[in-house]
């Protein structure tokens, strides 16, 4: 066993339990935005996709990148605006109802 | 990797662990988000400026159109439909890792036609990289189903079918052994091919048999599965920022699968497999004609004008009647009048976790009287009026008693507590579960049929006179 894959091991065990303390913090109230903040979080696959698109030698794998970017991109990016719409919403102070038509 | 890259990579991991640290509480939460998008901000833009980059052409028309697509998805998107909109982006996550993983295939092979395997492999990589295509592929493809019934493009009942346990089973199996067979010999190429056709059956086979009230569980556990792809493509690349981020996004995606099955008292295999609200059968489920009385919203705004105290039990029907914003006017109306207003909303109301949250604040509703379950179950029995909207089994006191029930032992809201319940519903027909709910023939209950909206609009216009 390398000591590369060692280190990851290390770090994919640590994280999970950092994970379970700071997940079972978040009240249900932010259960909605915890999925889809979460979720755009775990977009971070879009860093092997920019490198699998990047390589340059065409071919197959420059195309399967190329649509990994895409997918990756959308998680990333609609998940961070819409968690950061609905986190807007959630005011402490009632509000007078002025939004409404 | 240079050093400022691995550096590069450890600030957004902890951007990402503090951001999700922040969403504990609402105050907090928006920083929290903003925190976690600049961590992916620095790691994008580190990776673009990585020597591996050769040819920007693809990598930037792909950036250009993924940010339109997801922009426009975000801004569009209703707030009632937001379970579908996390199952389509938890999908797309896992579909991005899977194609990750069988790109970094093609380049380690070292010939792009795959024809020569003159690649060299370590034991680890392979495992992941079968790992990463078989539950990215499963993400992708039940995340798709799983939004298809939501929005109703797919009938959100259970379809079931002869056999579901085994044919999952034996897909998964055959599937791993194929794997073992390519960890084996690598130049299989054919054999990733093969686990990518088994996970996307899989995904259908394991989430058409599962209904629409349990989609909370589903979607909770695709976003478990979105993390973990990305974690094993972590693996396959090496690259220790993705192996955190898609750790905490997993465990997030367990903690919270367990936390609504907890709140319907079932396990996660009973979800997954039992096919519950499939069986109902209205000709064999009536019993006896028991009749209920009909109350008009007349009889309610009068009982309401004399109360006190008022909890507000909303459930997936409010969503379906869009009718958060009336409800929220009405709130505004009792509270004006001197009562004490707050909402008490069950872990499972709506089709995801903290769906009902979201459109109350929607609709304006300070976040202080939204109420867990558990905070406010005790002040019912000292309450004037519990009124429900269109919310069924989670108010349904069949699961304290009746042991042959489906709903039994799930935690509920003990409406029935208060002195008076006015629910506000459709029809008589049982909820999710397929269980005739008790509550309606209580006689302290009033049932007042009709549309949400339109109810909640009359009882405004009448608290109002």
């Amino acid at each position: 066993m390398t000591e590369g894959l060692m280190i990851s091991i290390y770090v994919f065990v640590l994280a999970a339990f950092v994970g379970v303390e700071v997940i079972s913090k978040v009240p249900p109230l932010l259960h909605t935005p915890l999925m889809s903040g979460s979720n755009a979080i775990s977009g971070i696959t879009l860093v092997g996709s920019l490198i699998a698109a990047g390589e340059g030698h065409g071919g197959l794998s420059v195309i399967l990148g190329f649509i990994a970017v895409v997918l990756a991109t959308v998680n990333v990016v609609g998940g961070f605006l819409v968690t950061d719409r609905m986190l807007k919403m959630f005011r402490r102070e009632p509000q007078n109802k002025n939004q409404r038509a | 990797m240079s050093v400022v890259a691995a550096l590069s990579y450890l600030i957004a991991s902890v951007l990402f662990m503090s951001g999700l640290k922040m969403l504990s509480s609402p105050k907090t939460a928006r920083k929290g988000n903003i925190s976690a998008a600049i961590g992916m901000l620095i790691a994008i833009v580190v990776t673009l400026t990585d020597q591996r980059i050769l040819d920007y052409t693809f990598v930037l028309i792909g950036l250009l159109l993924g940010s339109a697509v997801g922009v426009w998805f975000a801004l569009r998107v209703k707030m009632t439909a937001m379970p579908q909109l996390v199952g389509v982006l938890n999908g797309f996550g896992g579909g991005a890792s899977a194609l990750v993983a069988f790109a970094e295939y093609i380049r380690m092979s070292g010939d792009a036609s795959l024809t020569v395997w003159s690649g060299e492999a370590r034991l680890d990589v392979l495992i992941t990289l079968v790992l990463s295509i078989l539950i990215g592929t499963v993400t992708i493809v039940g995340s798709m189903i799983a939004s298809a019934k939501l929005h109703g493009v797919m009938r959100s009942a259970p379809i079931l079918y002869p056999l579901q346990k085994q044919t999952n089973a034996a897909l998964l199996f055959t599937a791993l052994v194929l794997g073992v067979l390519f960890v084996l010999d690598p130049s299989l190429w054919y054999v990733l091919i093969i686990i990518a056709g088994l996970a996307v059956i899989l995904g259908v086979t394991s989430v058409i048999p599962i209904g629409g009230a349990d989609m909370p569980v589903v979607i909770s556990l695709m976003n478990s599965y979105s993390g973990l792809a990305g974690a094993m493509t972590g693996f396959v690349l090496s690259n220790n920022v993705l192996i955190i981020s898609g750790t905490l996004v997993g465990t997030s995606g367990i903690i919270l699968t367990n936390i609504m099955c907890k709140a319907m008292n079932r396990s996660l295999a009973n979800v997954l497999f039992a096919g519950v609200g499939a069986e109902y059968d209205p000709s064999v489920q009536a019993v006896e004609q028991r009749t209920v009385i009909r109350y008009t919203p007349e009889d309610a705004a009068t009982i309401l004008e004399s109360a006190q105290s008022v909890i507000i039990v909303p459930g997936y029907g409010l969503a379906v009647a869009q009718a958060q914003h009336v409800l929220q006017e009405l709130v505004n109306v009792l509270t004006a009048k001197g009562m004490l207003v707050r909402y008490g909303i069950h872990p499972v109301a709506g089709r995801m976790p903290g769906h009902m949250n979201v459109l109350l604040a929607e609709a304006n509703a300070p976040y202080d009287i939204l109420m867990e379950m558990d905070q406010i179950n005790d002040d019912f029995q000292t309450t004037d009026v519990a009124l429900v909207i269109g919310a069924n089994d989670v108010v349904n006191p069949a699961a304290r008693s009746k042991k042959d029930s489906p709903l039994y032992g799930m935690p509920i809201l003990n409406v029935d507590h208060a002195r008076t319940v006015m629910v506000c519903k459709r029809s008589l027909n049982p909820g999710f579960a397929g269980e005739d709910n008790e509550l309606f023939y209580n006689e302290k209950t009033m049932m007042v049929f009709g549309d949400a909206k339109e109810t909640v609009t009359k009882l405004i216009q009448l608290m109002k006179s």
